[in-house]
């Protein structure tokens, strides 16, 4: 009885109670959402373009963040850093189509898979050799974000809302936004749209596929970058952020791997659910139960729809 | 020129489905069972038994059961840490509460509860597939992760939260524990991993085997040659289960001697998955391949650059030259080290002649 009353009656008793930490949970719900809706987007956009589930999209995230901060610490300023890293994510992109996608092409999926793996541990080696192992600080004031944090009195307590976080989920916004404009109206974005469907065809429409490739890894390369702005700015740059990164893999499943509003909206229910159950579930379980509940979420929604929410729905024929 | 076939005439049925048809082969595999039996306990020095040996082998096993799976009935999974984890935890527990029971059997016996775990967790196989499946499997491995930290009943309420091994002995011969010497620990495992080696060859020469490949190879096409998805599928995720939990138990027991959570982390689970595919999926030969390569690079990066450089440097750079490995031999050869053995082999039989 009592378990039962713990799990269906106390929590909701809290969230009446005190509406104040409800809220709170939810924002920080809602913050971390778009975070992992962020990363997700990265791996959906190169899902989308060439097939490849890009395991590297965590750690281009650090990559990207660490080359910020190690350009700004060799006395560059931050905005010329910011643009050189952009730069170095075009590199990247241009480094990883010739040298591990354009050899492999045609091969199957789980190979191509096996290759990001290989790309992961490749940078991750790459970055400590270059920037060091030692976590470092995230050059927010200097890029011109907000640190501070407006304090809203309601329901008899305090809120707390980081000025970071908000812009964290505008700059989100706006991303997916200016990426939902390049996919369905510019002319490359309609090529990206062809090659998702069917590379041979689009390659016999004059499309060329290696072109493709870059467009689409810089544009990850990019979203990672502002990732680890962001992500950075809330903890501090490190390689754990990697890990972390593995969060969005249930977003993923849950949106559906070719979906950018799935992305979106995978993002928001991992985040906000993961939240709430850790703050008003969580205790009953002995706590930090954030690294494996998202995934039981994904897997619950799955279960109905194994394609994910926003997921093609995939025709087999034998 | 002594690598030929002719004159080996298959007169029987079963000569002619033998795993190893060439007598040249079954030659070179008693050799090698015999310098690795008799030869190496005797010769090899503590360094190399502990610190080479021993993991390969173990670490071969698992890749086996990994391979049974996602090499053999096609479910990528990203689990394997977790399963061996749980292999790992059951036989502490088994030796706690049945302590005067042979070390042995209990090894054999935490495989099932590993099995039993995988049996739940390959559940959500019948709906999901591909990269989906392969992400819902990291469910397994963090929810393990967690319970390994967590659930305290686990580790015998411990204040350190580590499993720590105890003594126990096999005629009179400690081979757990900290008094076990490496040999005799080396030829436990040796002998358990080759009697588990003996099972999956068999399992997958046979009518299980078929019916994982016709799943691997196109799942509807084999739902209607009349093979039951459900069944194959989670037969496919226990045993491999089994074969990884197995694996586990013995990387404590007969190798690290203590663990915690972090010892069946999630890139534990890539380290097995790198020896499956680097081997060559749906071969276990290329298991023990990979988990050669995969192991005893890192290994062989230190030795030879240790002096050099710092330390770190050279952790840093291992990783660099372990990725780009990684990457290089997908290019050259996607199927595995198994698959150049094989055309090594298929030259050997022409050489010194082209053709």
């Amino acid at each position: 009885m009592e378990i039962l009353f713990n799990i269906f009656i106390q929590p909701f008793i809290e969230m009446f109670t005190a509406p104040d930490l409800l809220i709170q949970v939810l924002w920080e719900g809602f913050v971390s959402g778009t975070l992992y809706a962020l990363i997700a987007l990265g791996f959906v956009l190169i899902f989308k373009a060439s097939g490849v589930f890009n395991f590297a999209q965590g750690i281009m995230v650090v990559f990207g963040a660490l080359s910020l901060v190690g350009l700004y610490s060799l006395g560059v300023p931050a905005y010329v850093a910011l643009a050189l890293c952009i730069l170095i994510m075009f590199l990247l992109a241009a480094t990883v189509e010739r040298f591990v996608m354009r050899p492999l092409v045609n091969q199957e999926p789980i190979i191509l898979f096996m290759a990001t793996i290989g790309l992961t541990f490749f940078l991750i080696g790459f970055g400590e050799f270059v920037f060091g192992g030692e976590p470092k600080l995230m050059i927010t004031e200097e890029l011109g974000l907000p640190t501070g944090s407006y304090d809203i009195e309601a329901f008899g307590g305090l809120i707390i809302l980081q000025q970071i976080d908000i812009s964290a989920a505008l700059i989100a916004g706006a991303m997916v936004a200016a990426l939902a404009v390049f996919f369905n109206k510019t002319r490359i974005g309609r090529a990206l749209r062809a090659v998702a469907d069917d590379h041979q065809a689009a390659m016999s429409v004059g499309i060329t596929l290696q072109q493709i490739w870059v467009i689409v890894w810089f544009a990850a390369g990019i979203v990672a970058l502002a990732t680890g702005i962001m992500w950075g700015a809330r903890s501090d740059v490190s390689f754990a952020l990697q890990i972390i990164a593995l969060k969005a893999l249930p977003v993923l499943i849950l949106g559906g791997l070719t979906s950018i509003p799935g992305a979106i909206v995978g993002g928001l229910i991992i985040g906000l659910s993961e939240k709430m159950l850790e703050f008003y579930w969580g205790p009953m379980l002995g706590g930090s139960i954030e690294s494996w509940v998202p995934y039981f979420v994904a897997l619950i929604f799955l279960w109905f729809m194994p394609q994910g929410l926003f997921g093609e729905r995939i025709i087999e024929r034998v | 020129m002594f690598y030929r076939e002719n004159g080996q005439f298959k007169t029987s049925y079963a000569a002619d489905q033998a795993v190893f048809p060439i007598l040249q082969d079954r030659i070179a595999l008693a050799a090698l069972l015999f310098v690795l039996f008799v030869v190496v306990p005797f010769t090899f020095s503590d360094f190399w038994l502990n610190s080479v040996l021993t993991p390969t082998l173990i670490f071969a096993l698992a890749a086996i059961g990994l391979n049974l799976l996602t090499g053999y009935a096609g479910q990528l999974s990203l689990g394997t840490g977790g399963f061996m984890g749980c292999g790992a935890y059951a036989c502490y527990k088994l030796t706690t509460i049945f302590p005067d029971v042979n070390i042995i059997i209990l090894i054999f016996l935490s495989g099932i509860f590993a099995a039993a775990i995988g049996f739940i967790f390959g559940l959500p196989s019948l709906r999901i597939k591909g990269f989906y499946l392969a992400i819902a499997t990291l469910a397994s491995q963090f929810f393990l992760e967690w319970a390994f930290g967590r659930v305290a009943w686990l580790y015998n309420y411990n204040a350190s939260g580590a499993i720590e091994v105890p003594t126990r002995t096999l005629f009179e011969l400690p081979i757990t524990g900290p008094t076990a010497t490496s040999a005799t620990r080396y030829l436990v495992v040796l002998a358990i991993v080759l009697v588990l080696t003996f099972v999956a060859s068999n399992l997958v020469h046979g009518r299980i085997g078929r019916a994982w490949m016709a799943v691997r190879d196109m799942d509807i096409a084999a739902e209607l040659i009349g093979i039951r998805l459900l069944r194959t599928k989670l037969l496919a995720f226990t045993i491999s289960s089994y074969f990884c939990g197995v694996a586990g138990a013995m990387m404590v027991f007969l190798w690290l001697g203590a663990a915690e959570v972090e010892s069946f982390d999630i890139n534990h689970s890539f380290l097995i998955l790198f020896m499956v595919i680097i081997g060559g999926l749906g071969s276990i030969i290329g298991c023990f391949m990979g988990a050669i390569f995969i192991w005893n690079l890192p290994i062989l990066l230190r030795s030879t650059f240790g002096g050099l450089i710092d330390a770190a440097t050279v952790e840093h750079i291992s990783f660099m030259i372990v990725g780009a490995l990684i990457i290089f031999f997908l290019i050259v050869e996607p199927h595995g080290l198994a698959r150049l053995w094989q055309i090594a082999k298929e030259k050997l039989r022409l050489w010194p002649f082209p053709y």
